[in-house]
């Protein structure tokens, strides 16, 4: 049995950091040399945690199953990045941060993490401008902001529409620099495909060379995910193709907790689909509501191209419903709202499957050179997409899946409840709640990377001075090896008929279908049966060409699919079990009259973390939960 | 746990394709031991090689004034910096930085098109769509060794004299008037200077990106100059047969 | 659309390669050139032919992984446009399209499509990078930097790394590469203290696994980015500087 304890600190919600830093203990300069750490991902959190500690003395492995650390899609992230800088003078503080965050989260998440990272945001900023990252400035040098959906202030820093990726360039060309200092061993092209324990706590890796298909050891004195999120797992989502919840899975299986399965989230101002052969799809960045303007024409039976619409005639929706966040409503909100319009018949474009989002209004206010300066790549990315030219014609947008606040359960150290094991970035569920607010990915996976794991870890290791590591000679190595070379003959030996692609995309159609925007009772309960009697289909009937000893993407994609399989059954039970709405999950049995999401703080504020019991067994729900001593609970309003 | 540092497989399938020198000359010569050195030593003679040709041709119009104008130039010549220097010297100067320039210019081009060679040794095995590379700039290492070629005729042929029968040491505008008259030395001369011509459009241009000249304020003056300063020397150089051969001249 | 697919196989690493030649009809403009890939893929899986390897991942042009080269182009040859965002519908009904790996001695072939890039990294490790340890930033806003400057550091960093400016070059230089990275940093106040180092290590390893520049201008129009080759330029010139002057007047530490 598996107790929940995530050791927050004591004292008062400001100070809890600061005490908790001087309560860790620390390790000497000659004794982190004897430590080995091994990062698995190297995104914002990956990148920047694995450079941090190996600044500190610690060796440090990093395990990324792309050609390059420089390719992890955090890169992706377009919008900005938090930090409670208060540049502009507009009444942010770190506390504005905490509260919007939390708030923003729809009282879902842990107070003291919150607090932490919202203190840690501004040192961010600071190390990136450091590292070189080229963010938007002012004509006057300094750095400029914008502001972001479910905040009424400008706190978002931003580098063109590729924030992300000049953050983790930024975060790699640290990681780089230690690589290139020795402190660092890079394993790129290897995948991690199972957590080893020994005596209950992390000793190591299994991985994969995706080239060769040799399957080695690697031991450790403690490990750390930074996997990013399961967002894949509805298959068509804006996640790269291959983001998959694998490493995070394989240490469920190996006893770490996962939490909140349920909170996955949509983001409002994605491509819509343009026909079934979509292979995924293509988020706009949340920015684009600061000056773009969202409407759907009031008669659904209005064919006219929307430049011919004339005001009176169209709906601002979002304006009309939230007259104080308008446009810049959170993300849940939002894309709810656009469901709505057109579940309601009055969607637009050949499919009937979008809203506008419309620039007319801005261009006229801005200038067309300003609004290029902007979003100029956004709007280059869509006409590529679409072959519309935003600056002509509205653009067209749907919400899409786009980020899982939930993941592996982590306590205030960002351990799991494997002891050694630790999870940073999108991969553990620490932050965000229910729901995520725009620019706050960014921040969090830095803020684990650079400012806690370096922390925490040593915390941890300090406790196992003069310990001898288990080898990888140990048999839980050996064990773990062949349980991942069996899996891998398996694959192969199936012999069936439909590639894993087939199989990801009927998983993700059904999630989509019934745990996806909105939820129900019945749906859910449906998806349970769908789901088993799909796998089963695909254990028996996958195909694997080729062989396992070289580069072999189908191969590569059985195993993820088959472990979205089981992610994707517990997302479902989890969302079944949480009879109430919050953030990113919304059932349809709990909504207030006029159709927001309504929350039963009595019943279901806490963490729902899950413990894998066992192959084919349901997981066993443990609660953590949450207490909120700083902010007022209430239910959302951004009306 | 300490362990041998193993690289990945896919790390260790990538080795370097030129190797690094062992040991770092003196400066400047260090410079010339690294590619982009030797782009820059590159551009330096050229700019040396451009001035020459430039000087020459329009000593050359001369030709135009009549021949003892044409023949006290070539005097003249011999006497730059006389009586400073004795007779001859600043030439014979000036005719060793050639030299020197045109073996570091030669040498250079070769060693990089080695270099070039060693980074691509499986070329594309269906047809390359070129964009940007033009005629001129692919087309270097053609144009290059047709010029040398040209060169060493075009020095026995007016200066040392064994390549033209009617050769009398001195009478400039006699030489070149007997040579010119023979039609295939003149076509032979157009061709090379339309060589000379594609070469120099491309150099002329790419002299300011190996020497770091960039500034978004004359960038757009840089190729107009390559233009500009490939239609007047090829102009001017091909002006001269085509006087001899219509009889304007001579 | 119909279309006739000529892609390049390779096993492995050491095997041959050859060319394959694949009907491809059927297909939408709407989709993407991976997405047309995606669909030959599962066509072949069903006829018991081993899918086509191709690297890719984000499908929207920002993480540098695909990378072809398509009817003799670098991405095919588009305006700032990676494979991943390149439409069926800049093709003709009918077409044969070629598809070839990068080539580059410093680039070889794994399998199929998918090329090492390894090198790229190696030339970062030497010294693309700001050396500052975590926790010792100065406050952000301490250091204005003028807008054109950080824009054009901007234009520099918004290289993915994928590789096209090298397959493009009719040299293998990796030079756009090497001198967008460079100067980002180089351009910047806070890469000043390393710029004379950095850039002569960054470049001495570039030649080590790449080809020279000639000045084609290839590499500028493949890039989807469309990183000029001005910074090739500025490249040029930081490295003799980096090489010639006093380093110890100029407060910049000696080379390594």
């Amino acid at each position: 049995m598996v107790t929940l304890d995530a050791r927050i600190p004591d004292g008062p919600i400001g100070e809890k950091w600061e005490s908790h830093r001087f309560n860790m203990r620390l390790v000497n300069p000659a004794n982190k040399r004897r430590f080995t750490v091994i990062m698995i991902g190297s995104g914002l959190a990956g990148a920047s945690g694995a450079a941090s500690l190996a600044e500190l003395g610690y060796n440090v492995k990093v395990f990324t199953y792309h050609d390059s650390p420089r390719r992890a899609h955090s890169i992706a992230a377009q919008g900005g990045i938090n930090a409670a800088k208060n540049y502009q003078n507009d009444g942010d503080s770190v506390f504005r941060l905490f509260y919007d965050t939390i708030k923003g989260g729809d009282f879902r998440s842990r107070e003291a993490n919150v607090h932490r990272l919202a203190e840690l945001s501004v040192n961010i900023i600071d190390q990136c401008v450091a590292q070189g990252v080229p963010f938007a400035r002012e004509y006057g040098g300094l750095l400029d902001n914008r502001s972001f959906g479910g905040v009424q202030v400008s706190r978002t820093f931003y580098a063109r529409g590729q924030t992300g990726q000049q953050l983790l360039l930024g975060a790699y060309s640290t990681l780089m620099r230690q690589v290139g200092l020795g402190t660092v061993e890079l394993f790129p092209r290897q995948e991690m495909l199972d957590v080893v324990t020994v005596d209950g706590r992390a000793a190591g890796v299994i991985v994969r060379d995706l080239v060769t298909g040799e399957v080695s050891s690697h031991a450790a004195h403690a490990v750390v995910l930074a996997t990013g999120g399961y967002g894949n797992v509805y298959y068509l989502s804006t996640n790269a193709k291959k983001s998959n919840a694998t490493a995070a899975w394989r240490a469920h299986k190996k006893g770490a907790l996962f939490a909140n399965p349920c909170y996955t989230q949509i983001h409002p101002t994605c491509i819509p689909a343009s026909d079934d052969f979509q292979s995924k799809l293509t988020l706009m960045s949340e920015s684009l509501r600061n000056d773009g303007r969202i409407w759907v024409p009031k008669d659904p039976a209005d064919t006219r191209p929307p430049n011919q619409i004339p005001e009176a005639d169209r709906d601002y929706y979002l304006e009309r419903m939230y007259p104080s966040f308008g446009n810049l409503v959170p993300r849940d909100v939002a894309s709810r709202a656009a469901k709505r319009q057109v579940d309601q018949g009055r969607g637009v474009g050949p499919k009937r499957n979008g809203v506008y989002l419309d620039f007319a209004e801005a261009i006229q206010r801005l200038g067309r050179k300003e609004v290029e300066e902007r979003y100029g790549n956004l709007f280059e990315m869509y006409d590529r997409i679409t072959d519309e030219d935003p600056y002509e014609t509205p653009m067209r947008i749907y919400p899409a899946i786009h980020y899982a606040m939930g993941g592996l359960w982590v306590d205030y150290n960002l351990m799991s409840s494997i002891p050694g094991l630790f999870v940073g970035g999108e991969a553990n569920f620490s932050d965000h709640g229910a729901n995520r607010l725009g620019a706050s990915a960014l921040m969090q996976g830095l803020a684990d990377g650079y400012f806690i794991l370096p922390y925490t870890v040593g915390d941890y290791l300090a406790g196992l001075l003069g310990q001898q590591a288990p080898g990888t000679d140990h048999p839980a190595f050996a064990e773990a090896k062949r349980a991942v070379e069996e899996q891998t003959k398996r694959f192969l030996g199936t012999k069936g008929t439909k590639s894993p692609d087939h199989f990801h995309r009927e998983l993700g159609k059904l999630l989509w279908e019934h745990a996806g925007m909105e939820r129900s009772k019945a749906g859910l309960e449906q998806a349970l049966r769908d789901i088993p009697a799909l796998r089963a289909e695909f254990d028996r009937d996958l195909r694997i060409l080729g062989t396992g000893d070289s580069l072999n993407d189908s191969l590569e994609k059985a195993g993820r699919v088959a472990d979205f399989f089981e992610l994707g059954e517990l997302l479902v039970r989890d969302a079944l079990h949480r009879e109430e709405s919050c953030g990113g999950h919304l059932r349809i049995e709990s909504q207030t009259e006029d159709g927001e999401a309504m929350r039963d703080d009595e019943n279901f504020s806490y963490v729902g973390a899950w413990e894998w019991t066992g192959d084919g067994q349901p997981q066993t729900l443990h609660k953590e939960a949450l207490t909120f001593e700083n902010i007022h609970v209430a239910q959302r309003s951004y009306k | 746990m300490v362990q041998a540092k193993p690289r990945s497989t896919v790390e260790a399938a990538v080795t370097p394709v030129n190797r690094r020198p062992k040991r770092q000359m003196p400066w400047p010569l260090n410079l010339y031991q690294t590619a982009v050195g030797k782009k820059w030593v590159m551009a330096i003679t050229g700019v040396i090689g451009m001035g020459f040709i430039a000087l020459h041709m329009f000593g050359n119009l001369k030709i135009y004034l009549g021949a003892a104008e044409l023949d006290h130039y070539a005097v003249g010549l011999r006497e730059i910096a006389y009586p400073i220097l004795p007779k001859e010297n600043a030439l014979w100067l000036m005719r060793g930085l050639l030299l020197v320039s045109l073996v570091l210019h030669v040498h250079s081009a070769f060693s990089l098109w080695a270099m070039n060679r060693r980074a691509r040794p499986m070329g594309y095995q269906s047809k390359r769509d070129y964009i940007a590379a033009n005629w001129a700039s692919r087309t270097m290492k053609w144009t290059g060794p047709i010029i040398l070629l040209f060169l060493a005729f075009h020095l026995s042929d007016l200066t040392w004299g064994f390549a033209n029968p009617d050769f009398e040491h001195g009478a400039v505008y006699n030489n070149v008037v007997a040579s010119f008259e023979r039609v295939p030395v003149s076509i032979l001369y157009i061709v090379a200077n339309l060589a000379l011509g594609v070469h120099l459009y491309h150099g002329a241009w790419s002299l300011f990106q190996s020497l770091g000249v960039n500034n978004p304020s004359i960038n757009w003056l840089r190729r107009g100059f390559a233009a500009l300063f490939t239609a007047v020397i090829v102009g001017g150089n091909i002006s001269f047969p085509i006087a001899v051969l219509t009889g304007i001249v001579g | 659309m119909d279309l006739t697919l000529k892609v390049w196989r390779q096993d492995g690493p050491q095997a041959r390669g050859r060319f394959e030649t694949y009907p491809v009809p059927g297909i939408s403009a709407d989709m993407s050139f991976l997405e047309m890939l995606d669909i030959v893929n599962e066509r072949l899986i069903t006829e018991g032919v081993e899918p086509i390897q191709f690297e890719h991942d984000c499908r929207e042009g920002i993480c540098g992984s695909c990378g072809v080269m398509i009817n003799g182009k670098a991405h095919g040859g588009h305006e700032r446009t990676a494979t991943c965002q390149l439409h069926m519908r800049t093709f003709k009904d009918g077409d044969t399209i070629v598809v070839e790996p990068w080539r580059a001695g410093a680039f070889p072939v794994i399998r199929d499509l998918v090329v090492n890039r390894s090198a790229l990294d190696r030339i970062i490790e030497v010294g693309g990078f700001i050396s500052i340890n975590t926790g010792s930033a100065p406050e952000a806003n301490m250091l204005p930097i003028p807008k054109e400057v950080s824009d054009a550091a901007m234009d520099a960093a918004e290289c993915i790394g994928c590789g096209a400016c090298v397959a493009a070059c009719p040299n293998g230089a990796a030079q756009l590469f090497t001198s967008a990275k460079l100067q980002h940093l180089n351009l910047l106040p806070q890469g000043q203290a390393e710029r004379w180092q950095r850039t002569v290590a960054m470049v001495e390893t570039m030649e080590e696994y790449f080809g020279g520049c000639t000045n084609h201008g290839e590499c500028q129009v493949a890039c989807p980015k469309g990183i000029s080759i001005d910074f090739i330029s500025y490249m040029n010139r930081d490295f003799i500087k980096g090489k010639s002057i006093n380093r110890r007047l100029g407060g910049q530490g000696l080379a390594k």
